[in-house]
């Protein structure tokens, strides 16, 4: 993991062929990625604190700083805990921030990241997924970012930089939307995304100009003009009745973020299908479900099993709070056995499954007819999942849809050493 | 003092220029901190908020750490503050004062909201400044480009939570965690933080520290005037007494922050850009024009030393001439030539 040697923002082109939105080309890692859409978003404070991998898009940024390429006020905090708490602050008086960290980073900075969410606070912030301490890893798995999904933070899982970029973008919008103002985090796959190039169209200003329209904090702005008292002590007289409001708000950013990619992709003529990406799920009789990078070896396997006659398909969840139940079991309504891969852990829940795969069945379990679900454990700490890997999970999915009966009682774990 | 590069908000802003209220009757009559709170008779903290927003005035932002300033002041639909006021997290005094300066920095600078000088106040206790918060303040007093003031009100324990022994303590006091029992007089055996000259001493850019006291309250709405003027992170620690945590009747709250001035145990001072100065009759203590009053006089008046004996007396009495005696700057820094 070699530190970026120079960043590679450019002033976007105005006027190219494609018109005012083609933007410029460049072959950027994730983390460079969403670095350009905190300056396209001209995110106003931003603060950084070192902890690998995420740490990358704060070098991205400090250099477009130092090139006067970003205007923005950049702090690097003494801790994780004051880097959150800083762009806390910062948004009540109507700054746009961003904030990363990672891993046993996020984690320093809980008490921060539950009253963001408490607070209803828009901030965006890039999670690059690792592992928790101890034993210690750079590489990738999914428990530092899922540690808050019943907090009130929004959470996503981008496979590629042009998601991570377009993605960033989407977290403004919809956290700042005044129907949610609910915080947002972006999960990119320590080392396979955030430290991984490939070629991004960074949209033109003017694009992104159209798509995000600025920060208003309205009537709840921290300002002498607006002498409000923000979070005092409520107590059992009125916890409830808010913790309900964040519940309508999380109710409600689906909507949002329906809204949001509608526009992105009649703006940037991308974006997909909100909360899920389906890949060759037509007449599939099996179906793989995980996030992030891990699509990219599920793809290669379900392409190569598809020339063999194998009828299975893949569903990426791209949105994991707000929870896209009814996209899922709409997916999935079809196929007789559902494989979920979780890039993730969770001792002692029921049938020992990943968070993925626990979310899943309980949205799946009002369906009238339900597919088997069987719950796989792989990737941990960074491990590689190969193509390989994922056909010997897909060869269980088909035995659980052959009539297996025992195979949804119980979580494998794939590549470990026993 | 040199120059950094990083451009100050105080270079296209600057501050609110409030000049030092010279007597009592000179102090402006508008309050910003009012009813709607329910603190403790007596409660000195308190009294300091209410000092401090009355020096600071109406464009000021004021962030509150957890503590008895958030939980006694701002009950949900009944709030004191008159100014806009916000809650942050126990350790976050620091990242509150620099995040909220950031925002209207940023903003300002780009364009994006109305050109202002805004004081921005964060204030903690104890607990909050001396104990968990201390990184973050010490953060905040290197980032010189923001105007802020971190006040810390020191009524020496966590005396919202059940009154437990902060780092800021004074030695031997009787706290629900430090209870004295059959076998332990004394359980509490660490010194007080020296907080405030740690802070200047060791932020050598930070414009201004001052120590205050409720007992002269004109001085201390002038430090903090003076704090919010010169730019930059700055800070206060005030000394409150508590009459729930030290356990005495509330009517000599005041005395016993006189009491707290005139034994030596609580030095009147600031650092103004590297340079201190002593003030009142803690200027007189050092200057060897004033006696200072035997530190009995101001313990035997607490519940939190009833458990004193005559060694224990003497023990804080020889710390208390050490830091008068043998202390490199008399009452402020404790190094000592050799």
């Amino acid at each position: 993991m070699s530190p970026p040697k120079t960043a590679t923002a450019k002033k976007a082109e105005t006027e190219g062929p494609g018109g005012p939105s083609a933007g410029s080309e460049e072959l950027i890692s994730g983390s460079e990625a969403i670095a350009h859409a905190c300056r396209l978003a001209d995110v106003d404070v931003i603060t950084a604190y070192p902890i690998r991998p995420y740490d990358t898009v704060m070098q991205y940024v400090s250099q477009m700083i130092s090139n006067g390429q970003f205007d923005c006020d950049y702090i690097v905090a003494e801790s994780e805990h004051s880097q959150f708490e800083i762009v806390k602050h910062a948004s009540t008086v109507g700054a746009r921030v961003f904030v990363g960290s990672s891993g046993v980073g996020w984690l320093y900075a809980f008490e921060a990241l539950a009253v963001t969410a408490g607070l209803r606070l828009p901030m965006v912030a890039m999670v690059g997924n690792r592992a928790l301490d101890d034993p210690g890893a750079f590489g990738v798995e999914h428990n530092d970012a899922l540690a808050v999904r019943d907090l009130g933070w929004m959470l996503c899982w981008v496979a590629t930089a042009q998601e991570a970029l377009d993605t960033a973008l989407i977290a403004y919008r919809v956290a700042e939307d005044q129907r949610v103002f609910l915080p947002c985090a972006i999960s990119c796959d320590g080392a396979f995304l955030t430290h991984s190039q490939s070629i991004v169209n960074v949209p033109s200003q003017e694009a992104v100009n159209s798509f995000l329209p600025p920060y208003e904090r309205g009537d709840k702005l921290l300002h002498p003009d607006n002498p409000i008292t923000i979070a005092p002590q409520a107590n059992e007289d009125w916890v409830m009745e808010i913790r309900r409001q964040s519940d309508a708000a999380m109710r409600r950013a689906r909507k949002v973020l329906i809204e949001a990619y509608e526009d992105l992709n009649a703006k940037f003529g991308r974006g997909g299908e909100p909360f899920i990406e389906r890949y060759m799920m037509e007449d599939a009789e099996v179906a793989l479900v995980g996030m992030g990078t891990l699509a990219m070896p599920v793809k290669v396997a379900v392409r190569k099993m598809r020339e063999q006659g194998r009828k299975v398909g893949f569903v990426r969840v791209r949105w994991f709070r707000p929870f896209p139940s009814e996209e899922l079991q709409q997916a999935l309504s079809e196929v007789q056995a559902v494989g979920v891969i979780d890039r993730d852990y969770g001792f002692g829940s029921a049938f020992h499954s990943g968070v993925l795969a626990n979310d899943l069945r309980s949205a799946l379990y009002p369906m009238e007819r339900r597919p088997k679900i069987v719950s796989f454990v792989a990737g941990l700490g960074g491990r590689e999942v190969s193509a390989a890997n994922v056909i010997e999970i897909t060869d269980k999915v088909f035995d659980a849809a052959g009539g297996d009966a025992t195979s949804d009682q119980d979580t494998y774990w794939i590549g470990v050493r026993e | 003092m040199q120059k950094s590069n990083v451009e100050p908000i105080t270079d296209f802003i600057g501050t609110q220029v409030l000049e030092p209220w010279k007597g009592i009757k000179k102090v402006a009559q508008q309050e910003y901190f009012t009813s709607g709170h329910r603190t403790c008779q007596g409660c000195e903290s308190a009294q300091i908020m209410k000092l401090m927003a009355k020096a600071a005035g109406p464009r000021s932002i004021i962030l509150g750490s957890t503590g008895c300033m958030y939980v006694a002041n701002t009950t949900y639909y009944s709030t004191p503050w008159v100014i806009p006021w916000m809650h942050t997290q126990l350790g976050s005094s620091g990242s509150a004062a620099t995040g909220t300066a950031a925002g209207l920095r940023a903003l300002m600078r780009k364009g994006k909201m109305s050109k202002e000088p805004i004081n921005v106040i964060a204030f903690c206790g104890d607990g909050g400044g001396a104990d968990m918060g201390l990184s973050a303040i010490s953060a905040a007093l290197q980032h010189t480009e923001y105007n802020l003031l971190i006040l810390m009100y020191d009524n020496e324990s966590y005396a919202n939570t059940d009154i437990q022994v902060s780092g800021s303590s004074p030695y031997g006091a009787n706290t629900t965690f430090s209870t004295p029992g059959k076998v332990q007089r004394i359980m509490h055996r660490r010194w007080k933080k020296n907080t405030a000259a740690m802070l200047a001493a060791g932020h050598p850019e930070c414009k201004y520290v001052a120590t205050i006291c409720t007992s002269s309250p004109i001085e201390a709405m002038n430090k903090v005037r003076r704090a919010l003027s010169i730019g930059g992170p700055t800070f206060i620690h005030s000394l409150d007494p508590c009459p729930k945590g030290w356990d005495y009747d509330p009517m000599y709250s005041h005395e016993l922050g006189e009491l707290a001035i005139e034994t030596g145990i609580w030095p009147l001072y600031e650092v103004e850009e590297n340079t201190v100065k002593l003030y009142g009759k803690s200027r007189q203590i050092a200057k060897g024009l004033r006696k200072r009053k035997p530190v009995r006089e101001y313990l035997e008046r607490q519940g939190r030393f009833a458990h004193f004996i005559d060694e224990d007396f003497d023990y804080f009495q020889a710390k208390t001439d050490e830091m008068w005696e043998k202390w490199l700057v008399p009452g402020v820094i404790p190094f000592s030539n050799p």
